[in-house]
């Protein structure tokens, strides 16, 4: 398993947008994804899942990966993170 | 500029676009589904036309607007092929077997509701995207032409009158006021209204003419799509008012808009007077979608949770899982915090077709409630078994209404043994719930030392007692003027009902509408009473005035 930690900077946090472009981009994995803020866990591949953290400029998502491919993408939605959240 | 004037439901100012409401009208109907996996199949095809005519959009859009505005649709069309919605909906029509339609709405519903109770401004609007999102897979599911939605904005709906059922199933977003020109002040459609927290005049007329008569079907249609103005404090109703007034009325709503952030303010606030009394202040709630509104609202708990919708909104029994379903999901939204299921309560007035119920001259004192649970205990049982089972889901209570004697509950402790033995026997589990009886009838109230010895609490439902009390039939508008709410008749009964659960150790609240007349709520905080139970908008009221009530030191020590 795999797992990177990040700290949201945009100021409107994981809004829809971003929301739906992270994922389009889970679900090219076939790795199990989860984005967990506080308390709550979240199915990366889910929209509403995401959208429902209500994850916000300043606060810290804990992302985690497990399968096959899950160094690549552990990878890539670090990259996608900070190009656009 | 036409005037009509009505009896206020409910206060509050509405301005906006009049929908005549006619029987009939497109509306999404619970159907029972006897082939679900045709149902599921026909709800997997509509969605992959509506991601279509999304996709089609989003190319539209790339060229007339932006890429940003455009990338709005993208995520749309993942909403539809979001895992848990499509679980949701495929959950639904297997579940309770009924139409895709049905699923999508309830849906539709469930996941807007998520979002609207979110704090962040941003991700409340997004409730409307998916109510977008649904409202075009269910144009695809009709046959709808997608063009453009059915109800496109928020509306004043106008009708003669509004049945329990039909008022149920107006989705709540899209109302901005109810006019009725039938219906009295505790009619079911005003109570719903109250729930709602939306402004309702019933009984409505055009101002100097009486009754409307024959020219009321013209009179309706004339209406239709105009601007109109509902006054609920005076009990008018404007239609294509002058800009004078309309100017007057927007700025009294800003005024009524301003005060109900003051009352925001209160929530996360403790239920305790002045000089330190505490009570429990629950919601009443008459279906599983106002669940949303008992938590926007701080509610501490469900004090009742009327069960009739489960039979109302269908034509055949709800069978014992789906009642599960409903009353698991209940216990599991709630968190932990008390829900009084109430067991059904219909009679000749408000009653589904299957159940067969003759007309009655007097249905108010006739065949309804526990009567005809103990008439038919299959049914019954039924609903006892749903409620034991969803029991180990949370903290549940259960209530019987109209009891009028001791006899009563010792049939209802063998019905409950016996749903007990079954349980035991099939290895499932279930909780020990408080059981309590609903005081509404002043045979009860006159019993009540003796009720408190076999029973776990009191809920005092005021407005059968009344009605009971003062021989007034609520139905009748004609009696509104007789209609004393605070008549001390009542008002002894509470106090004797109080006292004598007190004796017996056990607690007394209230579930009527009186409990959310702030008027009294020193009175029955003086009076000992232990829990009030109001509709959803009227938590925060009712706070305030208990915060700002004084008892006097001598309750203090109960």
């Amino acid at each position: 398993m795999k797992e990177l930690k990040y700290i949201i900077r945009d100021p409107e946090g994981i809004h829809a947008r971003p929301a739906g472009l992270l994922v389009k981009l889970a679900t090219t994995f076939a790795s199990v994804i989860t984005i967990q803020k506080e308390d709550k866990t979240a199915d990366a591949k889910r929209i509403f899942a995401i959208m429902g953290l209500g994850a916000k400029q300043g606060q810290e998502i804990t992302v985690t990966a497990q399968g096959a491919d899950e160094d690549k993408a552990i990878a890539e939605i670090d990259l996608f993170l900070k190009e656009n959240l | 500029m036409l005037t009509f004037r009505g009896k206020s439901a409910f206060g509050g100012i509405a301005v906006g676009r009049i929908c005549v409401y006619q029987k009939g009208q497109q509306q999404v109907k619970r159907r029972r589904a006897a082939d679900t996996d045709a149902e599921v199949q026909r709800f997997h095809h509509a969605r992959e036309l509506a991601i279509e005519q999304l996709g089609e959009l989003y190319e539209t859009s790339l060229k007339k607007v932006s890429e940003a505005e455009a990338a709005i649709f993208e995520v749309h069309q993942m909403m539809l092929q979001d895992g848990d919605y499509m679980e949701s909906v495929e959950n639904i029509i297997r579940c309770q077997e009924v139409n895709a339609e049905y699923a999508v709405a309830v849906t539709a519903d469930n996941f807007s509701r998520m979002f609207s109770v979110m704090e962040d401004p941003y991700m409340r609007e997004r409730a409307a995207d998916v109510k977008d999102v649904s409202e075009r897979l269910l144009n695809v599911l009709t046959g709808a032409s997608g063009a453009g939605p059915t109800v496109a904005e928020p509306m004043i709906i106008v009708a003669r009158d509004l049945a329990p059922s039909e008022t149920v199933q107006l989705d709540k977003e899209k109302v901005l006021a109810f006019v009725t020109l039938q219906g009295s002040v505790n009619s079911h459609t005003a109570i719903l209204a109250k729930t709602m927290g939306i402004p309702a005049l019933v009984n409505t007329s055009l101002e100097g003419q009486g009754e409307t008569g024959a020219n009321e079907r013209n009179l309706l249609e004339q209406l239709d799509g105009k601007r109109g103005i509902v006054d609920g404090f005076q009990g008018l109703f404007y239609v294509e008012p002058e800009e004078e007034l309309l100017l007057e009325m927007q700025s009294r709503k800003a005024a009524e808009e301003k005060k109900k952030d003051l009352l925001q303010s209160l929530k996360g606030k403790s239920n305790v007077t002045l000089d330190g009394k505490e009570i429990q202040l629950y919601a009443n709630v008459g279906n599983i979608k106002d669940l949303a509104l008992v938590i926007q609202n701080d509610a501490g708990g469900i004090g009742l949770f009327r069960s009739e919708f489960l039979y109302l909104e269908k034509d055949d029994y709800p069978s014992e899982e789906e009642q599960f379903q409903i009353y698991k999901t209940v216990a599991e939204t709630m968190a932990g915090k008390k829900v009084i299921i109430r067991t059904l309560d219909i009679g000749a007035d408000k009653q589904a077709e299957y159940f067969g119920i003759p007309h009655e001259e007097n249905p108010a004192m006739g065949y309804r409630a526990i009567r005809i649970c103990l008439d038919r205990p299959q049914v019954f049982m039924t609903q006892l078994r749903a409620i034991f089972r969803a029991s180990a889901y949370g903290n549940l209570a259960i209530m019987y209404p109209m009891i009028i004697s001791l006899e009563e509950i010792r049939r209802i402790k063998e019905l409950v043994a016996q749903v007990k033995d079954q349980l035991e026997s099939q290895g499932i589990a279930y909780r020990d719930m408080e059981q309590g009886i609903m005081i509404e009838t002043p045979a009860a109230v006159m019993i009540s030392d003796r009720l408190a010895e076999e029973v776990d609490f009191f809920s005092i439902g005021t407005n059968d007692l009344t009605q009971y009390t003062l021989a007034i039939d609520r139905q009748n508008p004609k009696l509104d003027e007789f209609y004393d709410a605070h008549h001390p008749a009542v008002l002894k009964m509470i106090q004797m009902v109080v006292d004598n659960a007190h004796r017996a150790g056990i607690w007394a609240g209230i579930c009527g509408e009186l409990g959310a007349d702030t008027s009294l709520t020193e009175t029955f905080l003086k009076m000992d009473v232990d829990e009030l139970s109001v509709s959803p908008s009227a938590v925060l009221p009712v706070r305030k005035a208990i915060r700002e009530s004084n008892v006097g030191k001598k309750q203090q020590s109960h």
